[in-house]
């Protein structure tokens, strides 16, 4: 029995982080598929998302601001409107340049919000980050929400606290689970809505054939931004979503553009770019493959250490983490090669247009 | 009179600046060269770096294990080979297969190229700061007391004086290259027009190989320079350097090497001058901040004048 | 074998990725011949020349230099061999002085040139002073001649020229091809792409007419020059 809950909250959190990494895609395939920008800063976003919730929801603390302890969904709604802002900016600047300048510039630009969060201690805890962060359904346990409305209408505080200690302790996971899930389903049709609407028309037109459209009067930098800016929304949200799952955030470790950044980006190429079913495949797919390569490398080290003495297992274990994003790395390389439109490629392809003749 | 303006400016802020500069340097002129030639952006630049780096730590080890107490200098002369061969083989297996697609797939795996070295050195030397020279860095006597007869005082540790020596021969190595060879003007044809360059005759693929000798050599300097200046290495040494490098290079002009040298010592100097108390009490710019100086010229550049300082490529 | 055929493209069907622009192409150059092929925009002339090269896609056909076949050879492998190209446009390097250009067109020569070089700023006496001049601050005429003389230090057995008088001034027009004549006459046979249909045709041995990728018309330089159709077509409005 034990078991079958130890797999079962392992699924949970399989969708869990396997959404929020699904709405990250999605966001980044606003920019991307339909777009064609390359956002190297995707982890910043998040990051703007996750500490905006994280300063409008937590409690009062002595070590950075906030104690607004305002409701969930206003932090949930202000995340995507501070990404929203920055995109903005951003997008203003930055929009007009080529590929790989813009990658430059947006992984710059994560840097400088990495150093902001990192060096205003005031407001953000600084290196060490912020703590307890109020999850969605779980925060329902807490006392902070139960002794106010509207919990204390239906019984009063005392009666909260029992009825919490009678369910199971993890009776709010796959609440939490099927709460992104739903999101990612909403923001999916959203997005489909919009790619057939007019607004999604001529982003087509202006990624196959930007000269054209342009001659045709359609004002392409605006179209840009507003891409730019949508997708930053979305990774706002999910930025939010994951400061509630981890519940802990500080600005170097949780927002590692090496590991964030780059795993969406293989998630967006491995599942079909330009594709929203590739991004949430991709993004299931891939996170699926992260997390149970912790399991086998784990399960590799083991064995190994039964059959030579000599293996230093916690050294091993350590750099376990190393070896994975080093596969994923070479699945990457191996993909980009073999498979450029990934599993779902879209029916016209996002890496497509002019090839610049190359040296050799 | 040595007013003590000039001694604290001169001394803790500018000869610093300076020697960053000839780090940042280095590393662009690596950048610059692919920007050029190959056209993409390589972001595996900073792990070219950080890989010299790290094998001239570890030749140097060897080399104590039987006895032998090398200078870092020469235990990078076997880390810089490695180097080159790394970024030789990198290019034969995961960036000619694009070379005619478009830009964007090179950058993509140039980006997953950062990841994979990154994550090899983590397993073989794992993640944590190794000390590369052990001890506090003296300033070097003769300097020291051969300027105070003089009245003024520099104090420059021979760690400095090696890097900023190094960066000057190289340089005039890497000059005589591209003046005076074959393979150098090769080089410089093939930045200028490469569709030119093949129907020419010249033979592009030496040329993009020439280009990463050249460049991993670059980059095996600098690396081994900065391991010698903070005298610490760690994983994440090679990122920490790339954006500004690669704002030196797009400050000096896509493609101009010089360029590259010039816009590297200015971004190293700004860097270091930020942090002095121009105004009064403290610095102007925090410490914490000091790594968005040079994003923040690069992005000036890059809204007013992208073709760079001595006007490279726009793309 | 025929020695007297120096450059052939026969059949030839070639374009770039899907888009095919040649349809059936077939031309010759025999020894000694300065051959024009004129045209209307868009007929696809400077990509016979690319094709020459290597530098697009050939569907179908051959093609031979010296009687032996150069279809699908890389554009280095294809110069080294022996044809020498001068393009319409970018076809210096401007970062580049003349002297290194020279040097850059002879990259596949291996022995002592001094001879070369010097032969050369003879046929070219404008840039013999010019020699360490920037190709970039070249006027366009002068850049045209560094490009010549680039493709020529390869001791070339066919000149292949792109539009050699695009917009250039009528003094240096007839300088050019004044100078296409004289290295003629000195043994190498040239093939001009030529929008001045009527003055390349005037010093031309034959001509091709090009239209919509396909041949259309040929015969002798003087012949084309007074027939009807082609002087209706292409002669008229144009120098």
């Amino acid at each position: 029995m034990e078991i079958f809950l130890g797999y079962f909250l392992y699924a949970m959190s399989l969708l869990t982080v396997g959404g929020i990494y699904a709405l990250l895609a999605l966001g980044l395939n606003v920019q991307w598929g339909f777009a064609g920008l390359f956002n190297a800063g995707v982890a910043g976003f998040a990051a703007i998302g996750a500490y905006t919730y994280a300063l409008l929801t937590t409690a009062k603390s002595q070590f950075h601001f906030g104690g607004l302890e305002l409701p969930l969904i206003v932090g949930d709604i202000t995340a995507m409107i501070f990404a929203g802002i920055v995109a903005t900016i951003i997008g203003i600047i930055c929009i007009r340049l080529r590929a790989d300048y813009l990658a430059i510039a947006t992984i710059g630009i994560a840097e400088i919000i990495k150093l902001i969060l990192k060096n205003e201690t005031d407001i953000t805890n600084g290196p060490r980050g912020i703590n307890k962060i109020p999850r969605t359904w779980e925060h329902f346990t807490e006392e902070r929400f139960y002794s106010n409305f509207p919990m204390n209408f239906i019984s009063n505080p005392k009666g909260w606290e029992v009825f919490f200690d009678s369910i199971p302790k993890w009776w709010w996971q796959p609440f939490f689970a099927c709460t992104i899930l739903i999101v990612v389903i909403i923001i999916y049709f959203l997005l489909e809505k919009l790619r057939v609407s007019p607004w999604g028309r001529m982003m087509t037109a202006i990624r196959e054939n930007e000269k054209a459209a342009a001659a045709a009067g359609k004002n392409v930098t605006k179209r840009r931004i507003e891409a730019f800016i949508l997708g930053a929304v979305i990774m706002g949200l999910a930025g939010a979503f994951l400061g509630q799952h981890l519940r802990l955030i500080e600005p170097t470790q949780t927002f590692d553009p090496s590991k964030m950044t780059f795993l969406v980006w293989v998630m967006l190429i491995a599942g079909g770019s330009g594709n929203n079913k590739g991004a949430i495949l991709g993004a299931f797919l891939i996170w699926f493959v992260w997390s149970s390569s912790e399991l086998v490398t784990n399960g590799v080290i083991e064995i190994l250490a039964t059959m030579f003495d000599s293996v230093d297992i916690s050294i091993l274990k350590n750099r376990a983490g190393f070896i994975r994003m080093l596969f994923i790395g070479l699945l990457l390389q191996f993909i980009l090669q073999r498979f450029p439109k990934g599993i779902l490629p879209e029916k016209r392809p996002a890496i497509s247009g002019k090839s610049q003749k190359y040296a050799g | 009179m040595w007013e003590s303006f000039w001694f604290e400016f001169i001394n803790f802020y500018f000869i610093p600046g300076l020697v960053l500069g000839c780090i940042y340097a280095l590393g662009a002129i690596g950048i610059t060269l692919t920007f050029g030639i190959l056209r993409f952006a390589n972001f595996a630049h900073g792990e070219i770096m950080m890989t010299s780096s790290y094998l001239t730590w570890e030749f140097v080890l060897v080399a104590s294990s039987f006895g032998l107490i090398l200078h870092p200098i020469i235990g990078a002369i076997p880390a810089s080979i490695c180097a080159i061969i790394l970024a030789l083989i990198v290019d034969r297996l995961f960036y000619k297969p694009f070379r005619n697609s478009p830009t964007i797939m090179i950058v993509i795996a140039s980006f997953g190229m950062m990841l994979i070295i990154r994550s090899m050195v983590q397993v073989i030397w794992g993640p944590n700061q190794i000390t590369f020279v052990k001890g506090i860095a003296k300033p070097n006597s003769i300097i020291k007391d051969f300027t105070s007869s003089i009245d003024i005082m520099l104090l420059i540790p021979n760690k400095h004086i090696f890097i900023l020596l190094g960066t000057i021969i190289i340089m005039l190595i890497f000059n005589y290259l591209l003046s005076s060879t074959k393979i150098g003007k090769g080089m410089r044809a093939v930045s200028d027009n490469p569709n030119l360059a093949e129907v020419s005759g010249i033979n592009v693929e030496n040329i993009v190989k020439a280009t990463w000798v050249v460049g991993g050599f670059c980059a095996a300097a600098a690396g081994v320079f900065l391991a010698m200046d903070t005298q610490f290495i760690e994983s994440t040494m090679g990122f920490r350097m790339l954006l500004p490098m690669f704002a030196a290079a797009i400050l000096g002009g896509i493609g101009r090497p010089f360029g590259a040298v010039a816009g590297g010592l200015i971004i190293g100097l700004a860097e270091e001058l930020s942090a002095y108390p121009w105004l009064g009490d403290g610095p102007v710019i925090s410490p914490g901040y000091k790594s968005g100086v040079a994003f923040s010229i690069m992005v000036v550049m890059l809204i007013f004048r992208p073709s760079g300082l001595f006007r490279g490529r726009v793309f | 074998m025929n020695s007297d055929k120096i450059l052939s493209i026969s059949n030839l069907i070639a374009g770039y990725g899907e888009t095919e622009i040649l349809h059936n192409v077939s031309i010759e150059v025999h020894k000694n011949e300065i051959v024009s092929i004129i045209g209307p925009n868009g007929a696809g002339k400077s990509t016979i020349l690319k094709a020459i090269l290597g530098t697009l896609d050939i569907k179908s056909g051959e093609i031979f230099l010296l009687e032996k076949k150069i279809t699908g050879i890389k554009p280095s492998d294809i110069v080294r061999k022996g044809v020498g190209y001068v393009p319409q446009t970018d076809n210096v390097f401007v970062s580049l002085s003349v002297h290194e250009n020279l040097e850059m067109g002879a990259w596949t020569i291996e022995t002592n040139l001094k001879e070369k070089f010097e032969e050369l700023y003879n046929l070219f006496p404008d840039l013999k002073d010019k020699r360490n001049q920037l190709a970039g601050q070249l006027s366009g005429g002068q850049r045209q001649m560094v490009a010549m003389a680039k493709a020529l230090i390869l001791n070339a057995e066919v000149l292949l020229l792109d539009e050699p008088t695009a917009g250039l001034s009528p003094k240096y027009r007839g300088e050019i091809f004044a100078t296409i004549q004289r290295i003629n006459k000195s043994g190498l046979p040239v093939l001009m792409v030529e929008q001045n249909a009527k003055q390349a045709l005037q010093i031309s041995h034959r001509g091709y007419v090009l239209v919509d990728g396909s041949n259309r018309y040929t015969g002798t330089g003087q012949d084309l020059s007074s027939d009807p159709d082609v002087a209706r077509m292409f002669l008229g409005s144009r120098g």
